[in-house]
């Protein structure tokens, strides 16, 4: 592979402070294509879409244009406006009680740990919460569950693997109902957004919540993974159409990916991100904050 | 739901690029520079590493420039022809051996982040060694993901195979056990489950060190997402390092990522991708072939060779008139079915469809596509009035009903291909837009 030496080297460059490649482009005095290139090939290694990263180019170009380049520290507060500003598009909803929260997303995103982490947070602000097995195929998923919920201290409803993840839910939240229970969280088997007969089963699954507890506030998560690229849009897009997301969960942003599909999400879909996971303890969910999740891009 | 823009936008754009130029002659440097800033766009979108992508635009540019034109070829198919043959080269060969011990068992140890599909993988293998007729033992090493030992069982049953487990005890110590008790049972192959793990996480790296230091595997299996972004060269390159694996697996490839991470992978560990994971069930594991990988990151369908088969099969006329009625629109069952019987003519129709630019979305399946299901087809649109067939929004239920007892089918297949003609035609619309259907050059 001794064509591809250079790119680990260049790897590591990535990893480096825009600040310090800015500083590079500005002693250099390489402005204009070069330097807009540079902030383009940043937005790009976070994972941005090569158009919303093409059109925060355009719109530093135009503004600095206006306002005359002048240094450093002026382009990069421009490129954290608007990154921030994107983000800031989508609004993020308030939860009401009681609450019925399905977590869906393709496989191995993180959905069952993301539940128990949300168990924790809402027993935490106090709220009683049941979670509800419906991931009844992936092999051994309520019992990843069931020791999630002992964790957390709050009640599961299971059925056995193999049934109806409907019946699992109606369950769930009959008995939220009866014992008002202000949040039931609904953790449903991964699947890929290509495979149709699986999203209506997704449907189906949140009719059942619509028929049997109109009374409650319906918010339907997604949960995507920081390590995905592009397909992050197509998965969010698709779901989006079958089941109307309110919002999505960021997971693995502990790792060396920046998840920045979100600013295309946000910019494009207009679906906000609520929380973001950061590890695989209980309490490493936290709520999402542009601010700091575009620092952390920049 | 079918994202055709994306699919088609390479070849969209490269024809407006080379729209200009004559038929014949040599590339030049200019177009190729222009031509090679779309298919950098392309590998990006696909999620190729950018500096990975900037290198591979680079040294294709150098061999493209000068390069004749084929008389069979007009420019932007040229232009594909190259990128899409050096892809392939960098993706190396077709590679789905796994190493055999000189005395066995054989150890295969697998690492991969979170949820890239280790534990599912180990059972695919499972099957596929059982098929060539091991006898392999599952080694339950992730001790930290809550059930992770349950779910490496219940896989381990389905795919007929034991599982060697010891709670949470060191899985250093597991592997070794597990490697022993094969060994002593008569198991000639050993598969090794890992936690997930985050590539920067040095404590759990370690461990992956410590197992390989003690159970001296013969492969140490990659195993990555294909849906991985841009941090697919960070992930890969780390456990490359520290691990030296032998082979990288990608799995859900059933979806429609278009696998990008997999040059990326290939570009900075230089190691074999050997299977691909391409289904939930336990004999979804295939063998990788460089060039279906390479059209797919493209997103250009096998173009080429849809070319070349298509030419056969339809005549230059009924193309034409076929196309007409796509651009207006006016494209009806009969039509349909005409279409159907053409990709009869050119043989398997799953291949032929797998090879059009945005139909691999489409994921038909073999049985979708059978002579039963296309008799199928025929019987009920033959069951159709005139009317009916050209303007299938009238056909209302007891329409339906009646088409179906004609058909000697049911109301629910008339209810499917009714979808299924719906969803060609909001495909047609959307290539549309002045493009012509790769076989109808």
């Amino acid at each position: 592979m001794g064509i591809f030496g250079k790119i680990i080297g260049a790897l590591k460059k990535t990893k480096d402070n825009i600040s310090s490649k800015l500083s590079a482009l500005f002693a250099k005095n390489k402005l204009g294509d070069d330097l807009y290139d540079e902030l383009e090939e940043i937005l790009i290694s976070a994972d941005i879409s090569v158009v919303t990263a093409e059109e925060i180019i355009d719109q530093i170009r135009a503004e600095a244009k206006a306002e005359k380049l002048k240094d450093r520290e002026f382009v990069v507060d421009l490129l954290k406006d608007v990154i921030e500003d994107t983000l800031r598009e989508a609004e993020v909803p308030e939860i009401e009680y009681p609450a019925v929260i399905m977590l869906v997303g393709v496989n191995g995103v993180g959905k069952t740990t993301t539940i128990g982490k949300l168990a924790n947070y809402f027993v935490r602000e106090k709220k009683s919460v049941t979670v509800a097995a419906a991931d009844t195929f992936r092999a051994a998923a309520a019992d990843q569950l069931t020791v999630w919920a002992d964790r957390a201290k709050v009640r599961i409803v299971k059925h056995e693997e193999g049934s109806d993840p409907s019946a699992v839910v109606f369950d769930a939240v009959s008995s939220a109902k009866a014992k008002k229970t202000d949040v039931v969280i609904v953790d449903t088997a991964g699947r890929l957004h290509v495979k149709a007969n699986l999203m209506e089963e997704l449907k189906k699954m949140g009719r059942v919540v619509s028929r049997d507890y109109p009374e409650a506030h319906f918010y339907k998560l997604l949960v995507l993974d920081a390590t995905t690229g592009q397909n992050a849009m197509s998965q969010a897009r698709i779901f989006n159409e079958a089941i109307d997301l309110d919002g999505i969960v960021l997971t693995k942003l502990d790792g060396t990916a920046k998840g920045g599909f979100v600013v295309s999400l946000c910019g494009e879909l207009k679906i906000p991100v609520l929380f973001v996971g950061t590890g695989e303890k209980q309490e490493d969910l936290q709520l999402f904050d542009a601010e700091e999740f575009t620092e952390g891009i920049v | 739901m079918i994202n055709v823009a994306l699919f088609s936008s390479l070849s969209e754009r490269l024809n407006h690029i080379f729209s200009k130029l004559t038929k014949h002659g040599k590339l030049t440097e200019l177009e190729i520079k222009g031509a090679m800033r779309e298919v950098r766009v392309a590998l990006l979108e696909a999620d190729v590493n950018i500096f990975v992508a900037k290198k591979f635009i680079a040294d294709v540019s150098e061999k493209a420039v000068g390069q004749e034109i084929l008389k069979s070829l007009n420019p932007t198919q040229q232009v594909i022809k190259i990128v899409n043959e050096e892809l392939c080269a960098l993706m190396g060969s077709t590679n789905a051996k796994l190493e055999v011990a000189d005395r066995p068992p054989t150890v295969i140890m697998m690492c991969g982040l979170q949820g890239a599909g280790k534990t599912t993988l180990c059972g695919k293998l499972a099957v596929l060694l059982k098929k060539q007729g091991k006898k392999p033992l599952l080694v339950a090493g992730d001790i930290y993901r809550p059930a992770a030992i349950n779910q490496l069982q219940v896989v381990g049953g389905k795919a007929g195979a034991e599982v060697f487990e010891k709670g949470t005890q060191n899985p250093v110590k597991t592997a070794k056990q597990g490697v022993e008790y094969a060994r002593s049972m008569g198991y000639d192959t050993v598969i090794i489950d890992t936690a997930g793990r985050l590539h920067i996480d040095d404590a759990l790296m370690q461990e992956l060190e410590n197992i390989k230091g003690e159970v001296h595997p013969d492969e140490i299996l990659l195993t990555v997402d294909s849906m991985t972004g841009q941090d697919a060269v960070n992930v890969a390159d780390t456990f490359n390092k520290r691990l030296d694996v032998t082979g990288v697996i990608l799995t859900k490839l059933d979806g429609d990522t278009r696998g990008g991470a997999c040059l990326s992978i290939k570009a900075v560990t230089g190691k074999p991708i050997k299977f691909i994971g391409v289904g939930e069930k336990l004999t979804d594991l295939e063998p990788f072939y460089p060039d279906r990988m390479a059209s797919r990151i493209l997103g250009m369908g096998d173009v080429l060779s849809l070319i070349e088969k298509a030419q056969e099969a339809v005549s230059e006329e009924q193309a034409k008139k076929l196309e007409k009625k796509m651009r207006d629109a006016s494209f009806t069952l009969e039509d349909y079915l005409d279409q159907f019987e053409s990709l009869k003519k050119m043989g398997g129709a799953a291949e032929i469809l797998g090879m059009m630019p945005g139909m691999s979305k489409f994921k038909i399946k073999e049985s979708d596509l059978d002579e039963k299901r296309m008799e199928r087809v025929k019987a009920i649109i033959l069951s159709m009035t005139k009317r009916e067939r050209e303007k299938p929004e009238i056909i209302n239920s007891s329409r339906k009903k009646r088409i179906a007892a004609g058909s000697g089918t049911s109301v629910q297949d008339v209810n499917q291909l009714l979808k299924q003609f719906e969803q060609t035609k909001t495909l047609m619309k959307q290539i549309r837009g002045g493009r012509k259907l790769p076989f109808m050059r």
